[in-house]
């Protein structure tokens, strides 16, 4: 089959809904648009009946014991700001300290450090050079004021996957609240609320071939029951967590994706996993001097976090563009122009997490596909290598850390 | 962001890529930046001893597509031009002429940074050649 251009392989930025999931959603839109609040008419029965059916569909996917654990957001970023700031807000009396880590997403980074303003104290724990969170390191970190620990599953660049079952028994040993961002890892590998011992968990729809502007978080009522005070005030929605009318089609959508995740992950995880392997392989055998960010096995099946000494990686992506999308922890292709902060943390050098590229594989991407990008980059880091001063340096012999760099 | 179409034909298309040996009698080298910041530039004008005029120039780059473009773009500037007149290359004409957006200026600064650098280079190693070339 001839290739489609240009190829998406930057499926951790988000995914196409699939075409089941548009089908599920379009009635909601026209003939099924009532409001699920409207207790009194058909269309408000037919819409609550809907958005009860998404909120099951949620549930059975990540394990939850009852659906009503489930609150609808606008997204990964709102859930990640509820749990915290709503945990920190309810909680302030029993303590004022949170532990998280130094490679979250910037949501929650940055309400963290909001709440740092506001006279919390937050705990940013480092990562082993494999992408790990030391469960010990988490352990020494907590305090007797400790009402929160925050740990992703899976990180949005290098795809590593936290030992969740561990950090959510040690936070029940120590009684305290547990939330995770799961919104890279839902849908992709088993994502288990009881068995892990999870209390929050954020997660969103766009990432898991849903519809972008819904979201979720997963709220334990029983074994602790954990409270959170809202952020958004109105007509007491959601259980009084998050008020505003619901987006019905948004949240059918998001439920058909969720059920069939579940259908299909075993199946997808080893695909996508092979397919990825693949081009590692030839990625890694091919070119010297090229890194795997992260770590080798415990990773998200779908993502590949390459850094190639001495090309910078928004000119790799140039190189690559027109026919493939990718993204790169590069500072040139950030708002902030800073490198990387999750390559940084594995202690790598400034300029391996400038030259980072993140290859990250999807539902409808094609054996032919992964071949044609895999040559490509070959093609792509040699003609860039070829004009790299510090390749030159390098093949000369030169130690480039001994030479004395200007910086701006 | 989208990239000028001057940026994507240099970067497809880079003018004088290479290196001279650096001890070659009128070669100027320039390496500007660092690696943590991810762009690197390193630019050589080889100077006719006799003429004085540069005969030609070449680049080698690490850094971002707008780095690239806009010192290949530098390399065909220096061509042709005396010394006095290649160290009156401005950033700003770099940025002009590839219309780089504000965030891409660093880069025709580098650019600016590595030319100067090569003539500070070939001054301090080929003037005195030079002035004897100039006096026979």
């Amino acid at each position: 089959m001839a290739l489609k251009f240009p190829i998406f392989l930057d499926a951790q930025s988000t995914t196409p809904v699939d075409p089941r999931v548009v089908d599920a959603m379009l009635p909601y839109f026209t003939e099924k648009f009532g409001h699920p609040a409207s207790r009194n008419h058909p269309f408000g029965w037919e819409a609550e009946a809907a958005v009860d059916e998404a909120r099951a569909q949620l549930a059975r996917l990540i394990g939850a014991r009852d659906a009503k654990e489930l609150v609808f957001t606008s997204g990964g970023t709102e859930s990640i700001n509820l749990a915290i700031k709503g945990v920190a807000e309810m909680y302030r009396e029993k303590g004022n300290h949170i532990v998280t880590t130094v490679i979250e997403q910037r949501a929650g980074l940055d309400v963290c450090k909001r709440l740092e303003r506001q006279g919390f104290e937050v705990a940013y724990i480092p990562v082993q050079p494999d992408g790990l969170v030391d469960v010990e390191t988490v352990r020494k970190a907590v305090t007797d004021k400790t009402i929160l620990i925050s740990v992703m599953f899976a990180n949005n660049e290098i795809g590593t996957i936290q030992d969740i079952a561990a950090i959510g028994k040690l936070a029940k040993e120590k009684g305290i609240i547990f939330h995770t961002d799961a919104t890279q890892a839902l849908g992709k590998i088993p994502v288990d609320v009881e068995a892990m011992g999870i209390d929050l968990l954020s997660c969103t729809s766009h990432l898991i071939y849903g519809p972008k502007g819904v979201g979720a978080l997963y709220v334990r009522r029983k074994a602790p029951r954990v409270r959170i005070a809202p952020l958004i005030d109105g007509g007491g929605h959601e259980r009084g967590m998050r008020s505003g009318t619901l987006p019905v089609p948004l949240i059918v959508g998001f439920g058909r994706a969720a059920e069939i995740c579940g259908e299909v992950m075993a199946e997808e995880r080893r695909r996508l996993a092979g397919l990825r392997d693949h081009l590692q392989d030839v990625i890694l055998s091919n070119v010297d001097e090229a890194f795997l960010n992260g770590h080798p096995e415990r990773r998200l099946p779908h993502n590949l976090n390459i850094s190639f000494a001495y090309v910078e990686g928004e000119s790799v992506l140039m190189g690559l563009n027109k026919e493939t999308a990718l993204s790169s922890g590069s500072a040139c292709t950030s708002s902030t122009l800073e490198p990387s902060y999750v390559i940084a943390a594995l202690g790598a050098s400034a300029e391996l997490a400038h030259s980072s590229i993140r290859f990250s594989l999807h539902r409808f991407n094609t054996a032919e596909e992964i071949d044609y990008v895999g040559q490509r980059t070959l093609e792509v880091v040699k003609r860039l290598r070829e004009m790299s001063p510090l390749y030159e340096l390098a093949k000369e012999g030169v130690d480039i850390k001994s030479i004395q760099w200007k910086a701006e | 962001m989208a990239y000028s179409e001057k940026v994507v034909d240099h970067y497809n298309n880079p003018r004088n890529v290479g290196s001279f040996a650096k001890d070659t009698p009128g070669i100027g080298t320039g390496l500007v930046g660092a690696p943590e910041c991810g762009d690197v530039m390193k630019l050589q004008i080889k100077v006719n001893l006799e003429t004085g005029l540069i005969e030609d120039a070449k680049f080698k780059t690490f850094g971002c597509g707008s780095a690239i473009a806009s010192s290949s773009l530098a390399t065909e500037w220096l061509k042709g031009k005396t010394v006095d007149e290649a160290a009156k290359i401005k950033n700003t004409d770099i940025v002009n002429e590839l219309k780089l957006p504000p965030v891409k200026i660093h880069c025709s600064v580098l650019a600016e940074d590595a030319i100067k650098a090569a003539l500070t280079d070939y001054r301090e190693k080929w003037a005195s050649a030079r002035a004897a070339a100039d006096s026979k």
